[in-house]
């Protein structure tokens, strides 16, 4: 936290206190205004007092406004300069994570907690604190033994009840996430497995079972109800029982009317500040759990390690040489499930996981001892089915991966002797999963060429043959939006013309026809290996129409090259790719 | 309030008890502080002796106990209230089925149905306890304050009406401004996550550290456009501050002075002092409370929007148990299937008779209709127009589950639960033995469970999450075979990416399992399709090719006899074109000009075409441009042919040049379709049979017609 900021904070806190302040001089000026008045003193006597209950009336409302003015902006500047250093984090390249894009969406979440712990937790019992000082120090002018109970009071209400309730909060929270993990296991198996229910007869069943893990959550939760019932209730006794102390000691000691009804207001008015901080005790279990969360992704370990002297980048012409490269992705944790509080069922079968999934399952590598050979104009194709290691291919040319052993060289240089981003500069394009951002279409393909000018962006959307939805839509539609306005189509050509605008020396083409339908995926297909004629690409698919273009063809199984050629050498021998070619002659129309 | 929530409640009779003693305890408690306040001012005027403070001592612990009550009871409230939506919404998932689940986002619902529902707890245990205690306390504090002094009491009167009107005020002017600039700050406020998502992409263009800054600077438009909309926002909250504080002051200073005077006694000065601010806390609370609990409202809204989404009733169940026995035959006639929201039928118009113990290969392109076929028969959707038959007795007439309990199901991505694997693989049959599991699963060639930990004991994780795909289809494979009474067998690309080796165990399952049953097979791989009698083509929802193949294992002779009668002949006045057998054709004309195995080719395809001479080609020929009057005029003959050349036949290369050759066809306008005997099933094929004259004689109208009219789809 800078130090700006942690003057803002004080400010903050100076205000809530004032609010506080305000509100405990209001009760206090008017109990003495009125007991004293009672006593018939002339008017004057009483001329501060009244002028002090307006003063106090009016600036409560007024400081609570500059509180939580001020409170926000800390808060909210505090949470843009988490989410800064979480994204600087995570710019290195990373062991993929679990959990995919809603593990994402969770961090971005996590970092509102920053701003949960300063506006609902810390700010609030920091003006509490002062207040709970000042009505300590108004009862020690009036009567020390009532200030000492006050003390004590205070203390219970603001430090024990909160920090009790803390406690339970974590330790329910920790009982009560299995069980809210059941419930959201069993609904996603009515949901998702609702064909195989349904065809077996097993839906009540199944049904039943949800319904029985929804009674297990509700009555832990109806329990878990008491922890907030009891710092009701607490707050509630503890309030009283000190006021109540308060007046018999004052009595007991013959302060005066005067003095019993001031000391006695004030203990009461005091805790109005304390008491929702046992609430505020509930909600530290979720917020340290969050920042637990984030403290941990900014720690995590970067995939590869950058070299300390990079060596210079390497000019174009570019030849690529792998060498009996394995990669092994490294086992996760299997001890500690992550928790997801039930939000997503692992998916195995997404297929940015895939790769990494089979390997672990399998503990072999997920690239075996591959060596590949890219020269200058040469275009190679590597298929293979899911799992085979294609993709991590890709993202070892790529610097995301660290291999086991194996080198790639360009034009003689060992990639891990370069800076990641000037090996991504020389060897990049269309990646798995392309993301459109919610931006306009020509910021969208720009992030890939900054300065490029339009006809350079035009040449671009041109050769992906994106113009005609481009002339459509307009230059500067607005994109994303959950990808409503783009087709899947639409999206990978869209890549593609971001992979041509970015031009790099040696492109690299990551299933650009994945998820679309046939035709769609002919089409394009058949426009990328037009365009990319005399480039030095390295394409990954899983469709072989038009592959006859292309110089090499590795198939890739179980992270070893299990056959390699022309696509009229492969097809003219039994294996995996006549094998793939067979069906896919027979399922086009 | 919510008016389907409330509904709800009134529906529920626990959660209505509930409620009730949460309101009760809260304005109570809400009451108590009169009490409490009664007391204190007496006590500290002196009226009351100090022996008051234990009167004051039990109140607090009254109110302490209430304040437990209220909280128990607004958990079991909330519980209750969420339990039941639950219950409802899990009833309707079940209802939807999974033939319109599909319309809704899953994930969504899952969510939902889960954490979704989390979000009432504010507005059950704190909104609604707020309204009843604000409903009623300020009016008791008034009645009190109107007892002990008239003019306080008028001042409170008059200010208390403040809180709310101002708070409607500056309300809506709030809402006004963040209206105004609620795209910017969605925009603004969704940056961070769109980046991070995108993160791999900027990585992959060297723009990710370029992208830090950015952030930053739109963190800062965020801040200040978020604070532009607080600025005003928290003016309510210091509208209403100002009016409970300044009216404190207001009443206050002028007993005060009449106190000075001489007019009014402490006891009740000290009372009003007491009591005013308790009028206004209630109001201000439930203000409170009420923006606390708009993420419940959001929650509510999405769970009714579910439950009260639109659609059609489930179909009315039939009552007629389907009928037992063997394997059936099963008919759609003139089937159309229309999803809700979509222009294209899935299905349209699709007549297809499969007989007893075939086995018929699907294929086609996705989205063609395949899946969409599947479902009609597993009762999933119903068809919008038209019937299906099940032995002659209508589907729709069926006990819908007793007609399940004939079928074994395999979909293309089957869900396996989070229990054991015998349980999964026992989903059909709960009653079946550890034996008969284990038999399943050898016969399904699942023999990789016997190396997991714990054998058939091993829980699988959420979704299958420790199994490799090829394993997880295998134990579908095995939940099939553990009904050994299915009498039906339904497969959606049951090999859809699977690698080889797994790809061969399934096959090898299927293939057994498929032995005396009806089975419709979803397919695209070459394997797959070997296994069927029969493959239909689909495209646009529309059948546009029928071909029965010559199989390689033969038919045991009784099933033969059954079989060789095409299903509908036999019943007079049925038009459904039928199958007639495709001859095998050797031909170069593969699209790339390379036929895989050519070098087997050539002999197995003049036995093709020999063994076609004889059969229903030669009748296609006379019957010239209607080849289903063919089939019908001699089917036996045709089908005939093709079991008695069976054995040594259908490898896939030849099956591939098959289908190349008809792709290549239906590309080329049927150029090449001298022998290709491709049943036209669409309506409009004998419609016009002039496009039928084969460039020789033979039939010839098969691929052509299918491609006429592709073209003509298209153009």
């Amino acid at each position: 936290m800078t130090r700006a900021m942690g003057k803002r904070l004080v400010w903050a806190v100076l205000a809530g206190a004032a609010a506080d302040l305000a509100g405990l001089g209001l009760i206090a000026a008017a109990a003495w205004l009125i007991t004293r008045a009672a006593e018939q003193p002339p008017l004057a006597a009483l001329s501060v007092a009244i002028v002090a209950t307006r003063a106090f009336a009016t600036s409560k409302g007024v400081f609570r406004y500059i509180e939580r003015l001020t409170g926000h902006d800390v808060a909210l500047r505090a949470q843009a300069g988490t989410r800064e250093d979480l994204y600087r984090a995570l710019i290195p390249p990373q062991q993929p994570r679990h959990g995919g894009a809603d593990l994402l969406s969770r961090m971005v979440d996590d970092t509102e907690a920053v701003q949960d712990l300063l506006v609902r937790c810390l700010l609030p019992a920091a003006a509490a604190a002062i207040a709970g000082l000042a009505a300590v120090v108004i009862g020690l002018t009036i009567l020390p033994v009532a200030a000492l109970v006050l003390v004590a009071g205070l203390a219970l209400a603001g430090v024990l009840l909160p920090a009790g309730t803390a406690a339970a909060a974590r330790r329910w929270s920790a009982r009560i996430a299995p069980a809210r993990a059941a419930l959201a296991g069993r609904v996603a198996d009515l949901v998702h497995g609702s064909a195989d229910l349904a065809a077996y007869g097993a839906d009540d069943e199944a049904l039943r079972k949800a319904t029985a893990a929804d009674e297990a959550l509700a009555a832990l939760e109806r329990r878990q109800a008491r922890v907030h019932a009891a710092a009701l209730a607490g707050g509630t006794l503890v309030q009283g029982s000190t006021v109540a102390a308060v007046v018999l000691l004052a009595q007991g000691a013959g302060v005066g009317s005067v003095g019993t009804a001031v000391l006695a207001l004030t203990a009461l008015v005091s805790f109005e500040p304390v008491l929702p901080l046992a609430a505020a005790g509930e909600r530290m279990a979720g917020i340290t759990a969050a920042l637990r969360r984030l403290r941990e992704v900014r720690s995590a370990a970067a995939a590869v390690t950058e070299p300390a002297a990079p060596a210079p980048k390497p000019e174009s012409p570019l030849t690529i040489e792998i060498d009996d490269l394995v990669v092994r992705h490294t086992p996760r944790n299997e001890a500690t499930p992550p928790q997801h509080n039930g939000r997503t069922a692992p998916d195995a079968a997404s297929p940015s996981d895939d790769d990494a999934a089979a390997s672990r399952r399998h503990g072999r590598p997920a690239l075996d001892g591959v060596s590949l050979r890219l020269t200058p104009g040469k275009r190679v194709a590597i298929v293979g089915p899911s799992g085979a290691g294609k993709s991590t291919l890709l993202a070892a040319l790529m610097r995301l991966v660290e291999p086991e052993s194996g080198h790639v060289r360009v034009n003689g240089v060992d990639i891990r002797d370069l800076a990641g981003d000037d090996v991504r500069a020389l060897m990049t394009g269309l990646t798995q999963d392309p993301y459109i951002f919610r931006t306009t279409l020509r910021d969208n393909l720009r992030l890939a060429g900054p300065e490029a000018g339009d006809e350079t962006l035009r040449r671009a959307v041109r050769d992906a043959r994106l113009d005609g939805w481009v002339e459509r839509v307009g230059w500067d539609a607005e994109l994303g939006e959950d990808g409503r306005t783009v087709s899947g189509g639409q999206l990978q050509r869209l890549a593609l013309a971001r992979a041509l605008l970015y031009d790099p020396p040696v492109l690299l083409l990551d299933e650009p026809a994945e998820a679309l339908d046939e035709e769609t995926a002919d089409r394009l297909m058949s426009d990328l290996l037009d365009v990319t004629r005399d480039r030095t690409t390295l394409l990954v698919t899983h469709r072989l129409k038009g592959l006859e273009t292309v110089d090499e063809i590795v198939v890739l199984e179980e992270g070893r090259v299990i056959q390699r050629g022309r696509h009229d050498e492969l097809v003219a021998v039994s294996g995996y790719y006549r094998d793939l070619w067979e069906s896919e002659v027979l399922t086009r129309k | 309030m919510h008016k389907d929530l409330l509904r709800l409640m009134r529906a529920e009779r626990s959660v209505r008890r509930h409620l009730a003693v949460t309101m009760a305890a809260a304005v109570l408690a809400g009451l108590l502080v009169l009490v409490q306040a009664e007391l204190l001012a007496g006590v500290l005027s002196g009226r009351f002796a100090v022996a008051a403070l234990a009167g004051l001592a039990a109140v607090v612990c009254l109110r302490a106990a209430l304040a437990w009550t209220q909280g128990v009871f607004a958990g079991r409230t909330a519980t209750g209230v969420k339990s039941a939506l639950r219950h409802r919404l899990l009833g309707r998932l079940r209802e939807l089925g999974p033939g319109r689940l599909t319309e809704h986002r899953s994930g969504e619902l899952v969510t939902l149905t889960g954490r979704g529902l989390d979000g009432l707890d504010a507005y059950l245990t704190g909104y609604l306890p707020s309204i009843a205690v604000a409903a009623v306390v300020p009016v008791a504090v008034l009645v009190r304050l109107f007892a002990a002094d008239l003019a306080s009491a008028v001042i409170v009167l008059v200010t208390l009406p403040l809180i709310p009107v101002f708070g409607a005020l500056v309300g809506m002017t709030t809402k006004a401004v963040t209206e105004r600039q609620y795209r910017a700050l969605s925009r603004l406020g969704g940056h961070f996550l769109d980046v991070v998502r995108g993160l791999p992409t900027l990585r992959a263009f060297g723009r990710a550290r370029y992208q830090a800054g950015v952030i930053q600077q739109v963190a800062d438009a965020h801040r200040s456009a978020t604070m532009k909309t607080l600025r005003v926002a928290f003016l309510s909250s210091l509208v209403l501050e100002l009016c409970a504080s300044l009216s404190l002051a207001l009443v206050a200073v002028p007993i005060g002075l009449r106190l000075l005077g001489g007019s009014l006694d402490l006891t009740t000065a000290l009372l009003v002092l007491l009591l005013a601010p308790e009028a206004y806390l209630p109001l201000r609370a439930m203000g409170t409370r009420f923006h606390a609990s708009m993420e419940g409202v959001a929650a509510a809204d999405a769970a009714f929007a579910v439950l009260d989404s639109a659609g059609e009733p489930p179909a009315s169940e039939g009552r007629r148990a389907a009928p037992s026995g063997g394997a059936p035959e099963i008919r759609l006639e003139n089937v159309t299937v229309r999803y809700p929201g979509r222009d294209v039928a899935a299905l349209e118009d699709v007549t297809l008779t499969i007989g007893p113990r075939e086995r018929v290969a699907l294929v086609g392109e996705s989205g063609g209709g395949k899946s969409t076929l599947l479902h009609l028969l597993l009762g999933f959707v119903q068809p919008s127009q038209g019937r299906i038959l099940v032995d002659g007795v209508e589907l729709r007439d069926l006990d819908v589950a007793s007609w399940r309990a004939r079928l074994a199901f395999v979909a293309q991505r089957p869900h396996l639960f989070a229990t054991s694997v015998a349980d999964n693989i026992r989903l059909g049959a709960p009653s079946a033995s550890l034996d008969e599991v284990r038999r399943a699963a050898a016969a399904a060639h699942a023999d990789f469970v016997a190396a997991l930990p714990q054998g058939f004991d091993t829980v699988v994780g959420e979704r299958g999450a420790n199994l490799s795909a090829g394993q997880r289809q295998r134990i579908a494979l095995a939940r099939a075979f553990c009904r050994p009474g299915a009498s039906v067998l339904l497969l959606d690309e049951p090999t859809a990416r699977l690698d080889g080796r797994s790809e061969a165990a399934v096959v090898a399952g299927t293939a057994e399992l498929a032995r005396d049953r009806t089975a419709v097979i979803v397919a695209h791989r070459p394997a797959m399709i070997d296994l069927a009698d029969r493959v239909v083509r689909l495209h646009e929802g529309r059948v546009i090719s029928d071909t029965t193949r010559a199989t390689r294992s033969p038919a045991p002779p009784d099933a033969l006899g059954a079989d060789a009668v095409p299903a509908g002949t036999g019943i007079p006045g049925d038009t459904v074109p039928s199958r007639v057998s495709t001859a095998d054709v050797p031909t170069g004309n593969v699209p790339t000009g390379n036929v895989p195995t050519a070098d087997a080719q050539p002999g197995h395809a003049q036995l093709g075409a020999a063994g076609l001479d004889g059969g229903g080609v030669q009748a296609a020929a006379r019957s010239g441009a209607d080849p289903s009057v063919a089939a019908q005029e001699d089917p036996s003959e045709g089908h005939s042919t093709g079991a008695g050349e069976a054995p040594g036949r259908g490898t896939v290369a030849e099956d591939v040049a098959e289908h190349a050759k008809a792709a290549d066809e239906t590309k080329a306008g049927g150029g090449a379709a001298e022998a290709e005997a491709t049943t036209p099933v669409d309506d409009r094929a004998p419609s016009r049979p002039g496009t039928g004259t084969g460039t020789d004689g033979q039939a010839g109208t098969g691929g052509r017609v299918a491609a006429g009219r592709r073209e003509g789809g298209e153009g």
